[in-house]
């Protein structure tokens, strides 16, 4: 079995391009949406998508996300549903890979084996898990890793060298550096600040390194693209799912796909 | 025959990733994690500091006025009949409630790291009240989260934490009640990490919260014990308090962790009852998961979303307890039951009208409790009562549930 992480990064890698990561919450603004909207991502030039599983208690997201997971979860949208919907995206998209990005607490409901089995079949290619940091980490990641999920952990700015070294002992697939203090959705970013902090990481590995917060148009994601791996754009994108939930979908389908590719096309030009 | 549990040895817990078996520890956004690291190891330096624990102590003597009273409520002991019942008077604290204790504790944490702003979450407010007073005290920056829902019921703390200088900041998301004011200080906290120290009202939260909260605390135990031998000549057979995240009740417990013949029993917001699936019980009817930060019992559905919470007094409307609760429930040292509203209401009016001590409704169920335990035991056993707050803040809505409009 291939890595579908592993190979579309290095694919990227030896074309000299960076990976686009939209990251978008499943169930909204309809769990019924779901699967168009990841096909109209990859339409539009994602290469990987961080699916985001809704929490009732999202706490390291910003007020965006929250209200994403409180329409997704009002449609009743449960993490069984969430990899029904990636079973449904797999049966015509074999390729893009998706990461599910969430909290550990409705993993643990479901059960972490029944999860991590159930993701594979579905076609899950990683998981990061919010609020497990590396120190909580050692029974769970033993158990993706036998069902060849990667594990993507998080890097803070004030994530010391020997936690990154840890984060990187555990992680797979790619680090996910959080490029500001705060959480998802917050204010602007400093890049200089961000390459250099992923010069520190990348002396302690050498796992590709994708940057998420903050980036919020297709400006900041050129200037990141030039330093990072990868460049995950999330909270922008829900705000326009938001802004379109209620409209005609055409139009939704038409507004994520133009964010989207505008992306894709400043951060090919800019590198 | 099982080998009997050392519960001296058990009282050193938590483990270093602070365990408390399988409960507790630091299930964070890596956002956070740099920041609890420092404090457990700046707390872990000052624990042992002698300049701050005599401040500490100092403040305790000289500001909240400890010791609090152990007092013999004898008009309500003849009344119920049963076992002797003996109040630990956290009520006549300075700001009206256990909770100055740890916000006294934490303040100083403040002072010592140098952080010019605190935050707090509260849910009926006698924390943010807590925090509010410490932070006028120190002259530091105090902003309060608190669910809008709370903000209305218990409007009279709302002014009392304005009057001090706080900011309070309705929390509109989620359920409006103290998980989402919790889920708001904790954004607050990883935005404004440099500047800002989070002082967390109960004994929940990651590692190191529920281990110095519980340190600060702990004082209510330590005195009610010495106290309890000194008019009683020996030690409890029963220590009886609330359980919302469970401050008040693990500073009455802990020092009785060792007394295997001191039973302890906490009780939970039992709401419409149990069955009817409207409390805030999760000791008592939910099971273990992941919140806030720890591994402990939570309400959740079916896929492991947490639940709205329901009852009559906001400080018990959570949906998750201390994981050092949880962990004396599964050793079996510690045993949880529930009150409900009804109940609470009862023992409310019963204690002011027998003995003058208008308690807090989250006080009142451990009240409602001890009368019913009270009776099952013989008159020459003591039970000692955490009177973890006043109920003055509550008179709007006892007069609201009597049908009068107070002005």
């Amino acid at each position: 079995m291939t890595n579908r992480l592993q190979s579309t990064l290095e694919g990227l890698k030896s074309e000299g391009r960076k990976a686009l990561i939209p990251f978008m919450t499943a169930g909204d603004p309809d769990p019924a949406l779901t699967t168009e909207l990841m096909h109209t991502l990859v339409k539009a030039g994602a290469d990987i998508i961080e699916l985001g599983v809704p929490f009732s208690d999202p706490m390291a997201d910003g007020p965006v996300i929250q209200l994403a997971c409180e329409r997704a979860l009002a449609k009743n949208t449960s993490l069984r549903n969430v990899l029904d919907m990636v079973r449904s995206f797999r049966q015509t998209d074999n390729r893009t890979p998706v990461v599910l990005m969430g909290y550990l607490n409705p993993i643990e409901a479901m059960g972490l084996e029944t999860f991590a089995t159930r993701a594979r079949e579905v076609g899950v290619d990683g998981v990061l898990t919010v609020d497990l940091p590396p120190e909580e980490a050692a029974e769970v990641v033993p158990v993706y890793r036998a069902n060849q999920l990667d594990s993507v952990f998080l890097i803070a700015p004030t994530t010391t060298e020997d936690r990154i070294a840890a984060a990187a002992e555990f992680g797979s697939g790619y680090l996910y550096y959080v490029s500001l203090k705060g959480v998802t959705g917050a204010a602007t970013l400093d890049v200089d600040d961000v390459a250099q902090h992923l010069n520190v990481i990348r002396s302690k590995t050498n796992l590709p390194l994708a940057v998420g917060f903050g980036i919020s148009d297709a400006d900041s994601a050129a200037r990141v693209a030039k330093v990072a791996d990868g460049v995950i754009v999330g909270s922008a994108l829900v705000r326009l799912i938001e802004k379109h939930g209620a409209g005609p979908v055409e139009t939704l389908h038409q507004a994520v796909h133009e964010f989207v590719s505008g992306l894709r096309t400043a951060m090919d030009n800019g590198a | 025959m099982n080998k009997p549990l050392d519960f001296e040895t058990l009282s050193h817990f938590p483990d270093e990733r602070g365990h408390f078996g399988q409960f507790g520890g630091r299930f964070v956004s890596e956002t956070l994690m740099a920041s609890l690291l420092e404090l457990e190891k700046q707390y872990n330096l000052l624990k042992n500091d002698r300049r701050f624990q005599e401040e500490f102590d100092r403040d305790l003597a000289d500001y909240v006025g400890r010791p609090s009273p152990l007092y013999f409520a004898e008009r309500l002991t003849k009344k119920v009949g049963g076992a002797k019942l003996y109040f630990k008077r956290e009520d006549l604290n300075h700001t009206g409630a256990h909770k100055v204790n740890n916000t006294i504790g934490q303040a100083l944490l403040a002072k010592y790291l140098g952080k010019p702003r605190i935050i707090a979450e509260t849910g009926a407010g006698q924390h943010g009240v807590a925090s509010a007073t410490v932070a006028a005290r120190l002259g530091l920056e105090c902003v309060v989260y608190m669910g809008a829902e709370d903000v209305e019921r218990q409007a009279l703390n709302v002014y009392r934490m304005k009057l001090l200088g706080a900011e309070v900041r309705p929390v509109t998301s989620g359920t409006r009640t103290l998980k989402d004011a919790m889920n708001e200080a904790l954004r607050d906290w990883v935005t404004n990490v440099d500047s800002t120290y989070y002082i967390i009202g109960t004994v929940a939260g990651p590692h190191p919260y529920p281990m110095l909260v519980r340190d600060f605390q702990s004082i209510i135990g330590r005195e009610a014990r010495i106290q309890c031998l000194e008019k009683e000549g020996r030690l409890p057979d029963a220590v009886v308090a609330c359980v919302g995240g469970g401050s008040n009740a693990m500073g009455l417990f802990y020092p009785f962790i060792p007394d295997t013949s001191v039973r302890m029993i906490g009780v939970e917001a039992g709401g419409k009852g149990l069955a009817t699936g409207e409390h805030a019980a999760p000791l008592s009817a939910g099971r273990p998961g992941v919140l806030h930060g720890n591994r402990t019992y939570l309400m959740e559905d079916e896929n492991g979303q947490i639940m709205a919470t329901h009852s009559i007094s906001a400080g018990l409307d959570y949906p998750g307890v201390g994981p050092e609760h949880s962990w004396l429930k599964e050793i079996g040292r510690a045993e949880y039951v529930a009150a409900t509203d009804d109940e609470a209401l009862e023992a409310f009016h019963m204690l002011t009208r027998v003995e003058g001590i208008m308690p807090a409704l989250e006080t009142s169920h451990a009240i409602a409790h001890t009368m019913k335990l009270a009776k099952e035991m013989s008159r020459d056993q003591v039970i000692v009562v955490n009177l973890s707050g006043r109920g003055d803040k509550d008179i709007h809505t006892v007069a609201n549930l009597q049908g009068m409009k107070l002005y």
